[in-house]
């Protein structure tokens, strides 16, 4: 009876001990084979017409040409953000890419615990071994697309709104303020921020009474850098017949003819290239700057009309002096200060 | 502060109060019958996403208001099932309601236009167009007055009116009326009206169908009159601003008038913070005057303004005796 028990349970052990280790092997192939790179939209939403989107339309374009696939999450509120990352990094996903400054702190817990997966993320910087930092130089950009909205203006009064008040966003109000003042030294600037808390990223209407509100102090050409809420400062500045300045994805298609141009920052092109370099990404800090075709502005068929001559070759001079080094645009976020705009 | 600015500041104070007002009465209604009603914010948004498609799909922004008011209906229709029928417990239903209007505009919106849960933008006749009051360009002669005629009253889309138009109603319907009275009744003391040989099931079900119509209307007003399209969670916050305005209003119609304008005169302000600079010489931190509608409704509870008393049956499922 004793020796029987003893039998079975010798061989319930040998069992299990196949099974688990079937179960590892198991794991271990899915792990290579499930190597797809995945990527997570920051709070604002995978469509949001600018940011987010732009990351969305790179992570496409390398599906389309590889004909590979990616996974992809949508954060839906702030508490999500170590689950996600996690999450996907524990599926076997390489490289894990994330959009917006605020996985920053969570990335930097993760990151040790997976130390054989690649993480990218966009507009931030961490510094782990496993992490790539894509990091763009926006204010260049802003820079750019200030001068064209002081060229364009007649009132002479300018307008910037943020969405979130975060350094980030104080540094493409810096970058334009400068543009603007280069231009115009005359200008006024008037620049509000939308909100303290995420949900200004997503209140059009909030953003179609700024633009409004700017608009009574005298405004004409009101740059929005507001994710959604963009969408409601360009809809209100065509609205009231006055310019909007896009950001981001080029949004100069919203309304043709009434949006003067757009900032766009190639995230597409950051994640397209992430997810090419698969699980061999090059890891550190990569700067996207003018030079680079990280950051630009945008012309088309749609703003063609708003854009002079004039306007255009002041602008690409500036744009050749600043990848000459011959200009600096100031870094907000390098000391905290905006030499061109008070907050 | 110049004459100009006060009036662009009261302007927008107008159009940022519309939809808490609407949201307001709509909320008055609901717990003036004693139903508490927490998913003002799921409506709104519900009847912003049925208005934004509507409008977009049949180039009418009145069939876009119409289907607002449908889809905010549904969710009233849904509120009053779990809390007059099944009688359960209020708030929690009007969360939940909350969490499914999130949840299920953007999915609707993506699904119908596979623009990542947006509606496509509205033009033309698909919404609201601004409307000039008679006189209003001659009016500008006239001094202090002809101003704020023109400037302030005038150029509004019509649900601006009707929310203001709404506000008589209100009273004139609450307090002036057989139903009115009934429906004050029933949520101050439902025994006694059901006594009376009253509906108290039907009276509660009629007063969530008026929050259902006056929440799709503030919805409508922020998709096809505010804004051109729905955009995901565009009511930010503001179904909750207008039950706080409920409760500083102590659950009256004019003095929700008051209320609604007051916090619409914040956010409006906080949207000038230069203003206020010049004006106090210092500058105060635009997130405190966008706080300070909780902080007014903090200060209403404590009674330091009078005691906020809320209907007495309120929250209370009624069982008839048996």
């Amino acid at each position: 009876m004793r020796m029987s028990t003893d039998d079975n349970w010798e061989r319930s052990m040998t069992l299990m001990h196949t099974f688990l280790g079937a179960a590892a092997t198991l794991a271990l192939t899915s792990g290579a084979a499930l190597a797809d790179p995945a990527i997570i939209y920051d709070l604002g939403g995978k469509f949001d017409k600018s940011f987010n989107e732009a990351a969305f339309n790179g992570a496409e374009k390398w599906k389309a040409e590889t004909g590979g696939s990616y996974k992809e999450l949508e954060m839906q509120s702030e508490a999500q953000r170590e689950q996600a990352l996690r999450r996907l990094a524990e599926t076997g996903a390489n490289p894990v890419v994330m959009t917006g400054f605020a996985f920053g702190d969570v990335l930097n817990k993760v990151a040790p615990d997976f130390p054989d997966t690649k993480f990218a993320i966009i507009d931030m910087v961490v510094d782990q071994p496993n992490v790539k930092s894509v990091v763009f130089t926006e204010e260049q950009g802003s820079y750019l697309v200030g001068m064209m909205a002081a060229m364009a203006s007649k009132t002479g009064t300018v307008g910037f709104i943020g969405g979130m008040d975060i350094p980030l966003i104080r540094k493409f109000a810096c970058g334009y303020a400068e543009g603007v003042k280069a231009a115009n030294p005359d200008a006024t600037i008037v620049a509000n921020m939308t909100g303290t808390t995420p949900a200004a990223w997503n209140d059009p209407v909030k953003g179609a009474e700024l633009a409004k509100a700017q608009k009574s102090q005298g405004a004409d050409v009101i740059y929005a850098a507001a994710g959604g809420t963009g969408i409601g400062v360009l809809q209100a500045a065509a609205d009231e017949g006055i310019l909007s300045i896009g950001v981001d994805s080029n949004q100069n298609y919203l309304h043709p003819g009434q949006v003067l141009t757009s900032m766009v920052k190639r995230v597409d092109n950051s994640v397209y290239e992430a997810f090419s370099e698969g699980p061999d990404m090059t890891t550190g800090i990569n700067v996207m700057d003018l030079k680079a075709g990280g950051v630009d502005y945008a012309l088309d068929d749609n703003n063609k009309a708003l854009v002079t001559p004039e306007m255009q070759a002041a602008v690409d001079e500036a744009k050749a002096k600043i990848e000459a080094g011959e200009i600096t645009v100031h870094d907000y976020m390098s000391d905290e200060t905006c030499p061109a705009l008070t907050f | 502060m110049d004459y100009a600015t006060l009036l662009q500041i009261l302007d927008s104070t107008l159009r940022l109060a519309t939809p808490l007002l609407l949201a307001c009465l709509a909320g008055l209604f609901s717990e003036r019958s004693g139903i508490f009603d927490i998913g003002l914010e799921g409506k709104m948004l519900m009847a912003a996403m049925c208005t934004g498609a509507a409008a977009y799909l049949s180039g009418s922004v009145w069939v876009g208001v119409l289907a607002g008011i449908a889809g905010s209906m549904v969710l009233a229709a849904i509120h009053g099932l779990a809390s007059i029928t099944f009688r359960g417990n209020q708030l929690i239903s009007g969360v939940a309601l909350n969490f499914i209007a999130s949840g299920i505009t953007v999915l609707a919106a993506q699904s119908l236009f596979r623009q990542g849960g947006r509606t496509p933008p509205l033009s033309g006749d698909a919404r609201f167009n601004p409307i000039e009051l008679p006189f209003a360009e001659s009016a500008h002669a006239i001094p202090i007055i002809g101003p704020f005629y023109a400037e302030v009253l005038s150029g509004h889309t019509i649900l601006v009116y009707i929310g203001l138009l709404c506000v008589p109603l209100t009273w004139w319907a609450l307090f002036r009326t057989r139903f009115g009275l009934r429906l004050r009744a029933v949520g101050e003391n439902p025994a006694s009206v059901d006594t009376a040989g009253v509906s108290v099931i039907r009276l509660r079900f009629a007063a969530v169908a008026i929050t259902g119509i006056l929440c799709g209307l503030a919805g409508a007003y922020m998709a096809a009159g505010l804004q051109a399209g729905f955009g995901k969670e565009m009511t930010a916050g503001r179904g909750y601003i207008a039950l706080a305005a409920l409760i500083f209003a102590k659950w009256r119609p004019w003095y929700a008038l008051m209320a609604t304008l007051l916090f619409g005169f914040f956010q409006a302000l906080a949207l000038r913070p230069d203003v206020i600079t010049r004006l106090f010489h210092f500058s105060i931190p635009v997130p405190a005057l966008d706080a300070m509608p909780y902080i007014l409704t903090v200060v209403v509870l404590a009674g330091f303004v009078g005691r906020a008393i809320p209907p007495r049956a309120g929250g209370e499922p009624y069982v008839k005796e048996r």
